[in-house]
């Protein structure tokens, strides 16, 4: 498997996840969606941060070109926004899991 | 990277008091599940040759299979931040909070 593949995988897993496994899902919430909104140019920054080469001619990460699809957003793999979807989706579904559970559900 | 992410989101928790800190028992059962899989993601990614890192720009200490240490706090300080913003969001927008989440009640 190939970035490519484990990117567009963990996505799907954490849609059905937050749809089937925590139903009351956050991907139907407009609290998610402007969370993400606000995580997301974070993340395109941090991936520049991350992704560009500088005078070494090296970056911080660095992918094998033959793993990924080659489309690149602010320096990174487009893969890379993918991974960070499903991560926080899936922390945030934890994180709302608990508090449905009322473990440690108010300030 | 981790730095600015901290600085970056950190705050929320005492500018707006969204208690997400004092709630830590909550924060790391949130974060536990799901970055054990991310980190299989990550060995098995460096493992592959997927990614690699500019050795000369990292702290150089390593944890199990090969994962550098930037990556253990990567996955632990990445998902605060995401729980502070939605957490930060509906303390600003309580109106989604009682519609999405159910009303705060005392315990």
């Amino acid at each position: 498997m190939i970035y490519s593949d484990i990117a567009i995988a963990a996505v799907g897993i954490s849609i059905m996840i937050d749809l089937f496994l925590f139903k009351n899902s956050l991907l139907t919430r407009t609290a998610f969606w402007i969370s993400y909104a606000i995580i997301l140019p974070f993340q395109l920054f941090t991936n520049w941060w991350l992704t560009h080469l500088s005078s070494d001619g090296k970056a911080i990460v660095m992918y094998n070109p033959d793993v990924i699809i080659g489309l690149r957003i602010a320096g990174a793999p487009i893969e890379d926004l993918l991974f960070g979807f499903s991560l926080v989706l899936t922390v945030l579904g934890m994180w709302e899991f608990w508090g449905r559970r009322g473990f440690q559900r108010n300030k | 990277m981790l730095a600015f992410t901290v600085f970056g989101s950190f705050w929320l928790e005492v500018v707006l008091k969204t208690g997400v800190l004092r709630r830590w028992k909550r924060v790391i059962l949130s974060i536990i599940p799901v970055s054990f899989f991310f980190l299989i993601w990550d060995a098995y990614a460096i493992h592959q040759g997927h990614w690699f890192f500019n050795h000369d720009r990292m702290l150089g200490i390593y944890g199990p299979f090969n994962i550098p240490l930037e990556e253990f706090l990567f996955f632990i300080i990445v998902p605060i931040a995401a729980i502070l913003t939605i957490e930060g969001v509906t303390t600003v927008k309580p109106h989604l909070r009682e519609k999405e989440f159910g009303k705060d009640e005392p315990q």
